[in-house]
């Protein structure tokens, strides 16, 4: 460890842009990364993920902005970059030819694993990642699931301190999907992590943090739940009641000054409604509600709030960043 | 130079377990088989000026021609195309040990081919034990002349691959310069619009580059600095041409 590793953020990135033939691909990104930081990156398909991260790699570079990594700026530095980045690119691309142990180990010579240390790295990797099995096997016969574990597995061979995978979990079963998960929150304060991912449950459960990014800006950033109300602002109970409806919104107006009521139209026959009622109280008011309700003589027959997806979260954003995109 | 020998011997194990390169390997000793039994035959029926080892590495444009580009075609086309040289440039590998390790062991291989041709002269010996058909000296410098034009010829199969993004059009491209380089001389040389005075510094370049005539001085026994300066500073520029175009893809794509 050098001075310049210590007390720096693990990412530092500022106005980064990147223009192919006069499109512009990344437009103006900045972001810092805390040291053993899981980091969501999310975006529709062409947001520019992929470009930011192999320009966070060293792999292409800017064409103006600067990033750093553990203090190291990757433009001068790009070498110093390398050593502490574990990279597993879009579609992760291996060698057909080679078994498992073989490739992990010229990877691990490449790395400047040592040669004495490199032996129970692989074995432990291999562990890791679930491929102790298969370790023997050549890369090319292999299914998607095995393949994206070895990329795993070669990302964090040589222990690097900043881990960028681009869409890792894409093509896993659900049950591999589980044991990637827990391999990446098992990194969680020893390295820094960048993901990218569409799978967005799967960043939700995993990431400190999530950084939509649309059309080569970033439009939103932050944890799961401060998106939530940042992007939607509102939260919302569904309930299904029977009684006079007409007097609903004077029935719960005490509860709160500040809610909107939608009823619908159709009713089943025993008389309930599903009801959505909306709010911008962040707190928990389904018992007061229910207080309410029964209070005021209607049947309830349940009532739950509802919990916005990053899903919802994530369309807002593109969504409103689309808005604004469109407005220039 | 830290990974050089990581990727050399990296890639000379890859070309050992695939199975085009036996496949080369026997269309190769195959070809020269039957060229050397043709020379032996000529040989057997009348007394001839040459040696047989002389007249065999003159037709070394022949395998030149295929195998060289069946060697280096897939190096850095095949690599671009799957992706991995995104992996391999993220590891803190430079590009010109990616290039130059490749090449390294296309050259070996190239070289290992070459030397089992050996065999031949050995068989030769060991059956015909007629010393005035082994004369050692156009046999060392026909290798020596294979051993120093073969870094040119696998450099520029290198420079192919590296500026092509499908092997099959690196391959064609390969064998274009290829005959351009060992033929074009010739036909250069004997062209009459280049007798001209004002061309005077355009001959005398062609004449330098006439692969053919070095291979005739080689076997004579000539070997001269200038044609050595030829094949290591083309060598050397090929080389510097193709990591340049590994870098200015990185940066165009």
């Amino acid at each position: 460890m050098t001075l310049s590793d210590q007390n720096k953020p693990a990412i530092e990135v500022s106005h980064l842009v990147k223009t192919f033939a006069g499109v512009t691909a990344v437009n103006d990104v900045s972001f810092t990364v805390e040291k053993g930081e899981i980091i969501g990156f999310l975006g529709p398909n062409g947001a520019g993920k992929s470009t930011t991260m192999r320009m966070l790699t060293g792999y292409m570079p800017a064409t103006s902005g600067s990033i750093s990594i553990c203090g190291y700026p990757v433009a001068t530095q790009s070498e110093e970059i390398k050593r502490r980045v574990g990279y597993m690119p879009e579609n992760n691309p291996l060698p057909e030819d080679m078994r498992i142990s073989e490739y992990l180990y010229y990877r691990g010579r490449l790395k400047e694993v040592p040669r004495s240390k490199l032996g129970s790295r692989i074995d432990e990797v291999l562990e890791v990642c679930d491929l102790k099995r298969v370790r023997h096997r050549i890369i090319g016969q292999l299914s998607k699931g095995y393949r994206q574990r070895i990329g795993i597995a070669e990302a964090i061979l040589a222990e690097p301190p900043v881990i960028i995978m681009d869409e890792p979990t894409i093509g896993l079963d659900p049950h591999q999907i589980i044991i990637v998960r827990d391999l990446i929150a098992s990194l969680r304060g020893r390295m820094t992590v960048i993901i990218s991912s569409h799978i967005l449950p799967e960043i939700e459960m995993t990431c400190d943090r999530v950084l939509i990014i649309n059309q080569g800006r970033v439009v939103a950033q932050g944890t799961p739940a401060a998106l939530r109300r940042e992007i939607l602002g509102h939260v919302r109970y569904e309930m299904v009641v029977a009684g006079n409806f007409e007097r609903l919104s004077e029935a719960l107006s005490h509860v709160y000054s500040n809610l909107s009521i939608a009823v619908p139209e159709d009713i089943d026959g025993l008389g309930f409604k599903q009801v959505v009622v909306t709010t911008d109280h962040d707190g928990e008011l389904g018992e007061a509600l229910l207080k309410a309700l029964i209070d005021a003589g209607y049947r309830v027959r349940s009532l739950n709030r509802q919990r916005p997806t990053l899903e919802d979260v994530f369309l807002a954003a593109t969504r409103r960043s689309w808005d604004v995109i469109d407005k220039k | 130079m830290k990974h050089f020998l990581t990727i050399l011997s990296h890639e000379v194990r890859m070309l050992l377990v695939n199975p085009a390169t036996y496949v080369a390997a026997v269309i190769f000793l195959s070809l020269m088989g039957f060229v050397f039994t043709d020379i032996l035959e000529t040989f057997s029926r009348a007394a001839q000026d040459t040696s047989p080892a002389d007249v065999f590495f003159k037709q070394f444009y022949l395998p030149v021609l295929f195998i060289v580009p069946l060697l280096t075609m897939k190096c850095l086309a095949e690599e671009r195309r799957l992706g991995t040289m995104e992996t391999l440039l993220t590891t803190p590998v430079t590009t010109t040990e990616v290039v130059v390790g490749k090449y390294g062991a296309a050259y070996v291989l190239y070289m290992t081919l070459w030397a089992a041709t050996g065999g031949f002269f050995w068989i030769l010996k060991a059956f015909a034990g007629d010393s005035r058909l082994l004369d050692p000296g156009p046999m060392i410098g026909g290798y020596l002349f294979i051993g120093v034009s073969g870094l040119l010829f696998i450099a520029i199969g290198v420079l192919a691959s590296a500026v092509c993004r499908t092997q099959a059009v690196a391959g064609i491209l390969c064998f274009a310069m290829l005959f351009a380089l060992i033929f074009g001389g010739s036909y250069l040389g004997a062209a009459t619009w280049l007798r001209a005075d004002v061309m005077h510094p355009v001959k005398s370049a062609v004449d330098y580059a006439q692969v053919l005539q070095h291979y005739e001085d080689f076997t004579r026994g000539v070997v001269d600095f200038r044609q050595l300066l030829f094949y290591f500073s083309s060598t050397v520029l090929a080389l510097l041409f193709s990591i340049l175009a590994v870098e200015a893809k990185l940066l165009h794509n």
